[in-house]
């Protein structure tokens, strides 16, 4: 029996509440099944909210040559070819339906100035075309509360500020999960029929990071362990605007979209660098010249023609986020940085005080508000953060089921769909796409489930047991000390530049930190106390962390947002593998497998159409030199 | 560096006081980093939400100096220096512990509201210029402030018969949407109380999101259910501002 904890029995629960959880739980409960959705925060604060720049999807409504195939050809060049095809496939198709039908649920979007009234879509980078639909800069919050609203009505049962800490499982299928409130502090069972996993990323696990306190990798060490497949878990985003003054802001996200409406960055001698730093890849939709990129946004952003009746190409600051994190990262090392270590990024000189309050009414804010600073009239000092993670569950691309049964996940907690970098808007339309299509599948799979599975009560005594460890151990450190240290290994060890001995070293300091932890103690009791909730978050942090450091290490080449200074080339090898992370009796288990390649048919029909380019395919194959 | 003194409140519902912390801090921190510097260094287990840290989620609101704000926009340099800075929850939801506040009742008024029903026939086309003024309700990030400081909730304590601002400022974005076809003013006028609110205006002076809550979604709400309805402080109000 199991009445010695709170038990509730669920068909689907969802673990986590940003826009992937609430879209799965959406589709799960209009599928008439029983949903619970469960998040730490309150309901409508999960980090999606804070997501800015706006949601990818070929909607065409701006710029009429756009077409999935193009967003498709977008997302697998951004992602340099380590994506799973057929998730950016779907995902290219699918994303203007699920635009679409968020305005049908109530989103409203801004709209375009020619008359017709259509969503409106701006620049982001590596996308050919115009192609993010928006709302003003914050794209998250409109998301979020659309969905919120369209799900409450719906009956989902919503389960707040109540953390997750460990899946249950019968064999090879997730039979629930047991957790806390964390009001109250009290341990809470749910049975289930089938789990979505909908937890986003891991930002806490660096010190420089753009992600809220609740990205500590939930997800990732949930289903690592229970046994499910890591995979791609080396790809680690660094967005390169990130504020750097003052201390107590570092890190906190400039959007893309500074850019997007004609910011440029600048080194201390003045010069626009990006000029410099445009790989092969790239070298064909890119501006050469500061010339030629000023005639373009002068046409483009300034006077508002069409693209397509625009010879010039756009400036490369609207590159790929890896190719730009690197040459702001490579400039300040080299000593062209500003006072605080960052880079200059100006949008006063390039638009009107009224124009940027208009477009980037938040940004506004931010720097006026925190940094006392005035972006109509002086440029930003902006520098790397850590953004998103690429890497995750291993998921089947139709059907997001991960490599333990009954159990799903999707959103920034999956792997597959952004192969080793993540364009910009491309996560908003991902929670969408894939947040609809685990609800769909595990609302399926909970079908055919006829009865919910008996708990042992002792697996549930022995892990409430260990989260109330932290109480029980003698007074020694807490947990922020050992965060604080894990943040800095890990920048050090595995972070944007990597190397075999740095890393090997970061796997010693983690293996330290492990130990650390055990000894870890909590002052006061259960009742909101975030003392303990970060101790209990840092087994997380540590998985996703040696999970990184693991697969960075097996990773012998430089590809996206995987920078290795001992390996700077693509690999032709290694471009047809990715590496799995895997638990096992003893340690981590890191293994390689085959990276299913774009059908060649498919692949030859793009290059005719010349969207995609054969040159750049096999420069990203390591078939031919790139770097 | 220097050092700031903080009294906090620290407790339940049922019994907690204002404790004294003194604290080293560095130019440009806001009063959210000082609460986590506190929780680093002297009280792990003191409660507050949070989340963005950038003024986008509204988790951390409280009542700094008295003031209803949000933490983690609130300089510590925008404060008076040398002297004590008071945080404390918010008045108007019951405590859970420290600076967390039970807001759940927020979430209840939200279910009872008419969600957004499209027009069957509905041409899903407009301009910007039709939906500029519900954008600027949608900008709402639900920190509950206003709530906090309405004095229908905070001092009448009309939880029961009272929607409160944040959510006069949904239904305005439901109401004023371009092809939206629900009715929602009976239940503005009834359940949701709007003939409670007298136009202080003092919900629209603490939004973090400079949303005009009473002259662009109150007062609108409120000619719409006088125009069908019979609402005598609002009669008096035209009167009074020579609206018509
Ligand atoms: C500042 C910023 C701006 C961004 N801008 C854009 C943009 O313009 N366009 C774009 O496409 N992407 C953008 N992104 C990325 C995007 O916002 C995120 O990748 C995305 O929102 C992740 O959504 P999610 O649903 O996977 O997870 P999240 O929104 O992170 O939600 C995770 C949920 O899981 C819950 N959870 C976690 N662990 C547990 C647990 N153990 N138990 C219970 N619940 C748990 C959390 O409480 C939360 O509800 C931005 C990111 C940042 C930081
Ligand atoms: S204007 Fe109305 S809603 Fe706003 S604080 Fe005053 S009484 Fe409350
Ligand atoms: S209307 Fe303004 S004050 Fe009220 S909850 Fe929304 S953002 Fe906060
Ligand atoms: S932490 Fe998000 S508003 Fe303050």
């Amino acid at each position: 029996m199991d009445a010695k904890y709170t038990t509730h029995e669920f068909d689907v629960l969802v673990i986590g509440a940003g826009g992937a959880g609430l879209r799965a739980a959406i589709e799960a409960s209009a599928n008439g099944l029983k949903v619970a959705l469960v998040c730490k925060s309150l309901l409508g604060k999960a980090h999606t909210v804070m997501a800015e720049g706006g949601i990818a999807a070929a909607l065409g409504t701006v710029d009429s040559r756009d077409t999935w195939q193009q967003h498709f050809a977008d997302t697998m060049i951004g992602g340099n070819l380590a994506n799973h095809w057929q998730m950016a496939q779907i995902h290219a198709l699918e994303a203007p339906d699920r635009v679409r039908e968020l305005e049908k649920w109530g989103a409203v979007f801004d709209r375009t100035t020619d008359g017709k009234g259509n969503i409106n879509v701006r620049h982001f980078g590596g996308h050919t075309y115009k192609r993010l639909a928006h709302v003003g800069d914050r794209t998250g919050l409109e998301l979020l509360r659309t969905l919120q609203d369209r799900g409450v009505h719906q009956g989902i049962e919503v389960f707040m500020e109540c953390t997750v800490y460990s899946l249950l499982k019968k064999e090879n299928r997730v039979v629930g999960a047991f957790g806390y409130f964390r009001e109250t502090g009290s341990p809470v069972l749910f049975k289930a029929k089938s789990i979505v996993l909908a937890t986003g990323g891991i930002g806490k696990l660096y010190r420089v990071s753009s992600n809220s306190w609740e990205c500590t990798g939930d997800g990732f060490a949930l289903g690592y362990l229970a046994g499910a497949e890591l995979a791609d878990m080396e790809y680690v985003q660094f967005h390169p605007t990130g504020m750097v003054w003052p201390p107590s802001v570092r890190g906190l996200l400039i959007t893309e979209g500074v850019r997007g409406e004609g910011g440029v960055f600048r080194n201390n001698l003045g010069k626009r660098f990006m000029f410099d730093y445009i790989p092969p890849k790239y070298k064909d939709k890119y501006a050469s010249t500061e010339e030629e990129a000023n005639t373009w946004f002068q046409k483009v952003i300034v006077e508002g023609r069409k693209e397509e009746t625009v010879k010039e190409r756009k400036p490369p600051e609207l590159m790929s986020r890896d190719v730009v994190a690197r040459a702001l990262w490579t400039e300040i090392e080299q000593g062209r940085g500003f006072e605080h270590g960052g880079i200059h990024l100006d949008i006063a000189t390039r638009r009107s005080a009224e124009d940027i309050k208009k477009k980037l009414p938040s940004m506004y804010h931010q720097f006026k508000q925190l940094a006392d600073v005035d972006i109509t009239k002086v440029p930003m000092e902006v520098g790397p953060t850590c953004h998103y993670m690429m890497g995750g569950i291993k998921v089947d691309p139709e059907t997001q089921g991960s490599t333990i049964d009954g159990l799903f996940a999707a959103g920034e907690c999956s792997a597959g769909m952004h192969g080793s970098n993540r364009l910009g808007g491309n996560s908003l339309s991902d929670l969408l796409v894939f947040g609809r299509r685990a609800g769909l599948s595990a609302a399926e799979y909970s079908k055919k489930i006829k009865t919910f599975e008996q708990i042992d009560e002792s697996e549930l005594d022995q892990l409430n047991h260990e989260m109330n460890r932290p109480f029980e151990n003698p007074k020694g450190e807490n947990a922020y000390a050992i965060l604080s240290d894990l943040q800095q290994v890990m920048e050090k060890g595995a972070g944007m530049y990597r190397e075999e001995k740095g890393m090997m070293n970061c796997l010693k300091e983690l293996d330290q930190i492990k130990k650390r932890l055990e000894k870890v103690s909590t002052e006061g009791n259960r009742m909101f106390n975030p003392g303990w909730h970060t101790a209990l978050d840092l087994r997380n942090l540590l998985i996703v962390g040696e999970a990184i450091t693991r697969a960075a290490l097996i990773r012998r080449e430089s590809r996206g947002a995987h920078t290795r200074i001992d390996f700077l080339n693509y690999s032709e090898s290694f471009s047809k593998t990715r590496v799995i992370v895997k638990k096992s009796a003893q340690e981590m288990q890191v293994s390689s497998e085959n990276l299913s390649q774009i059908p060649k048919d498919f692949e030859a029909e793009l290059i005719a159409k010349n969207i995609l380019n054969e040159v750049v395919l096999n420069q990203l194959r390591g078939k031919i030199a790139a770097h | 560096m220097r050092s700031i003194r903080l009294k906090i409140f620290r407790g339940t519902s049922n019994s907690g006081e204002f404790k004294e912390y003194t604290l080293e801090v560095e130019e440009g921190m806001v009063v959210l980093d000082a609460i986590h510097r506190l929780q680093a260094t002297q009280s792990p287990d003191l409660a507050c939400r949070w989340n963005c840290k950038a003024g986008k989620c509204g988790s951390c609101s409280a009542e700094i100096n008295g003031k209803p704000r949000l933490m983690c926009m609130t300089r510590l340099n925008d404060l008076p220096v040398n002297k004590t800075i008071t945080i404390a929850p918010l008045q108007t939801f019951p405590i859970m512990k420290d600076l967390a506040t039970d807001v759940s009742w927020n979430y209840q008024v939200n279910k009872k509201i008419t969600p957004f029903t499209p027009k069957s026939n509905a041409e899903w086309h407009w301009e910007q210029k039709d939906i500029d003024r519900i954008q600027e309700f949608r900008k709402c990030i639900e920190c509950f402030l206003c709530q906090d400081v309405c004095h229908v909730l905070r001092v009448h304590q009309k939880h029961s018969v009272y929607a409160g601002p944040r959510f006069f400022v949904r239904m305005a974005a439901l109401e004023m949407h371009p092809i939206d076809s629900a009715d929602r003013l009976p239940f503005l006028k009834t359940d949701a109380g709007l003939g409670y609110c007298n136009i202080t205006k003092c919900c629209t002076q603490v939004c973090p999101e400079s949303i005009a809550i009473t002259d662009n979604a109150i007062i609108p709400l409120k000619e719409r259910v006088v125009d069908r309805f019979y609402d005598p402080i609002f009669i008096l109000f035209r009167k009074l501002f020579k609206k018509k």
